[in-house]
């Protein structure tokens, strides 16, 4: 378990934005009509796509708008470790995969150079562009090491080129976010020799077929 | 040839992205192709044909998927039936759904028709994790193109009204368990709940449920356009089909494949991943199905067949097919250290064994790897993991408890003598031998 507590320092008030509101509906009408509480986790991640984070005030709105006690709301902010308790970095919240496939191929060596540029893990940095983070596995395992930045996934980093995406995101630029290693995705690099029969696309296997298929096998 | 498994017996043709994963190019993959002749044989030949077929689970458990759909009720009575699909791919080491759904999620979507049909459900719910942003965004927008052409929704072309919809998680991998998924998309705390009652009698806000990972759903629709035949005629026996392995670690090219079950380990890492770093003898030990089972020494893996009965034989197992591979220069110590921090992390805290347990094997572990934990520790700690193992609610404090067991297991020379060298003055330092060898 993570020990997760709210913020100290809390805003005065919380509001939903137009946009953000017309999204919570959208996400509601996805549930039964007396179930829908279930929005809790996606209202809770469009409030801190608004705020950035997740405030107490924040909290007590959702509860409001979903007739939940506030209670509830607070347990699952704090539960899951996706929301942001508190204020983070503007240009780019990074959070480093240190989990042990990524370990193996170097994912200590990206947290120091997070922490050369940017300073103590989960600390925005004093400048307020950057919090850095150690997270648990991100599921790119294929593509490690790999961190995720803001929403996407940055892969087959180098200490070199996470050091270029984190000037780039200083620099006010938005780098690509992928594999740095010139992959398209989790292909073998430069040796893919699976997946290159034509007939796969050239339109064959949509040919009419009749069914129970009792094709021979083999 | 590469590896076992032929070009035209692969079901996930875009597994790279290299293609349009949109729905024209799906449909000219061959997906939505005689979904409503598959529907039209009728719920109980489609579960008859997943039987035949030996599909099992994807998502590490490798339960028949036909026999699970077969628990459901077979009439609807006053609570309508769900269909959930497992796509919180978190088990370190696993990122194969996350493919399915940026590059191939029209097969997943048909799955998911052809699936609630045969358990006449007229909902299902992905529930994927909150990182997964850009799969999201993909499997949406797909999902929109299959509403728009009526593939899916109130009166769709294949007669069965369905409403398909997305939903995440925000980062906690014990909602990959089924049943804290449920509440978590309840809008819960992901606590694990009791079994039984078990989902198909009472799941997603208490009617039957039936939840199943995302490779799973996704290979319905080829398997009963192809004919269950075709599926079961790859691998061993109990261990049919194909399968997507994610292979990460100490290879040369890691990365994602589709191979036939039961494919030999060698010929899986030589074919696909162009072989170990440093050459085969430089392999040290392989988790082979994900984080949570135990690893297994190089020396069992000369001719091992990648399947589920093989691997329990050898006392580990397929979990999910994460193969997380180490050589010779791995601190297999810290390796293992480093997931039970994870295990300690990701523990939802409702069982006192797990919550108090994983804490404090991470930290006799972290005392493993500097070599200062005392000699007797080794057999209190092994003590504390069978403590942990079978008593709690879900299977995360078997899973905590597994990697360590498998540590000790084949490695248990390794961890004493750090500990005799730290005794000594020598602590140890990762790399000494090959720096010295130089």
């Amino acid at each position: 378990m993570s020990v997760r507590r709210l913020s100290q320092v809390q805003p005065a008030s919380f509001a939903f934005s137009a946009a953000t509101k017309k999204k919570c509906d959208w996400w509601m009408a996805k549930y039964p009509a007396a179930r829908k509480q279930s929005a809790v986790i996606p209202i809770l991640w469009l409030v801190q796509k608004q705020e950035g984070w997740v405030s107490e005030p924040a909290i007590r709105a959702i509860a409001g708008l979903l007739d939940m006690p506030v209670i509830r709301v607070l347990e699952v902010a704090t539960f899951y470790t996706m929301f942001m308790l508190e204020p983070v970095g503007t240009a780019a919240l990074i959070q480093v995969c240190g989990t042990t496939p990524c370990e193996l191929r170097g994912s200590r060596a990206l947290m120091a150079v997070c922490k050369e540029k940017i300073g103590d893990k989960d600390h925005l940095s004093k400048d307020g562009l950057f919090t850095w983070q150690e997270v648990e596995c991100l599921g790119a395992c294929c593509n490690a090491p790999m961190a995720q930045i803001n929403d996407y996934y940055y892969e087959d980093l180098t200490p070199e080129s996470l050091a270029k995406i984190i000037d780039d995101f200083r620099a006010g630029k938005k780098p690509k976010p992928g594999s740095y290693d010139g992959r398209k995705s989790s292909e073998p690099k430069d040796a893919v020799h699976t997946l290159t029969d034509p007939k796969l696309y050239d339109g064959s296997a949509a040919k009419k077929l009749k069914l129970p298929n009792t094709e021979p096998v083999g | 040839m590469t590896g076992i498994l032929e070009d035209k017996d692969r079901i996930f043709t875009n597994l790279y992205g290299f293609h349009d994963w949109g729905l024209e190019g799906a449909k000219k993959r061959g997906c939505w192709n005689a979904t409503r002749d598959i529907i039209k044989m009728g719920g109980p030949w489609i579960i008859d044909q997943m039987k035949n077929s030996g599909l099992r689970g994807r998502g590490g458990a490798g339960f028949g998927t036909g026999l699970k759909w077969s628990f459901m009720p077979k009439e609807v009575k006053d609570r309508p039936h769900y269909l959930v699909v497992n796509a919180d791919e978190s088990e370190p080491g696993t990122c194969k759904d996350r493919e399915i759904m940026r590059h191939d999620p029209h097969l997943l979507i048909e799955g998911c028709l052809i699936a609630s049909f045969a358990m006449q459900a007229h909902a299902c719910y992905i529930y994927i994790r909150g990182e997964y942003v850009r799969e999201r965004e993909v499997l949406e927008e797909a999902i929109k193109q299959a509403y728009e052409a009526k593939l899916v929704g109130k009166g769709n072309v294949h007669g069965w009204d369905f409403d398909i919809y997305v939903h995440h998680g925000a980062g906690a991998y014990i909602c990959g368990e089924e049943t804290a998924l449920l509440e978590s998309l309840e809008g819960k705390k992901g606590q694990p709940r009791l079994k039984p009652p078990f989902p198909a009698g009472a799941g997603l806000y208490g009617c039957p449920t039936t939840v199943n990972n995302v490779e799973s759903i996704a290979v319905v629709g080829t398997i009963l356009r192809r004919g269950a035949q075709w599926f079961a005629s790859f691998g061993r026996p109990n261990n049919t089909g194909t399968k997507l392995f994610c292979v990460s670690g100490h290879v040369n090219l890691p990365c994602n494949v589709e191979e036939a079950m039961s494919i030999p380990f060698r010929q899986l890492i030589e074919d696909h991943c162009g072989g170990i770093r440093g050459g085969w003898g430089n392999l040290k030990a392989v988790i082979p199905g994900g984080s949570s089972v135990p690893m297994i020494p190089a020396e069992q893996c000369e001719n091992l067949p990648m399947d589920f009965d093989a691997l329990r034989e050898l006392r580990s197992g397929l979990g999910t097919a994460a193969v997380i591979v180490m050589d010779k220069d791995t601190d297999l110590v810290r390796a293992i250290a480093r997931l039970s921090y994870f295990y300690k992390h990701e523990s939802c805290g409702q069982c006192t064994p797990c919550r108090e347990g994983t804490g404090w094997m991470w930290r006799v572990m972290e005392r493993m790897v500097s070599g200062e934990a005392e000699m007797r520790e080794i057999d209190t700690l092994l003590d504390v993991t069978t403590q942990v193992e079978g008593h709690t609610i879900c299977a995360l404090g078997d899973a905590a408890a597994w990697p360590i067991q498998g540590l000790f297991r084949h490695f248990r020379h390794e961890v004493e003598e750090r500990i005799t060298s730290y005794r000594s003055g020598k602590p140890h330092v990762q790399g000494a031998t090959l720096i010295a060898a130089e």
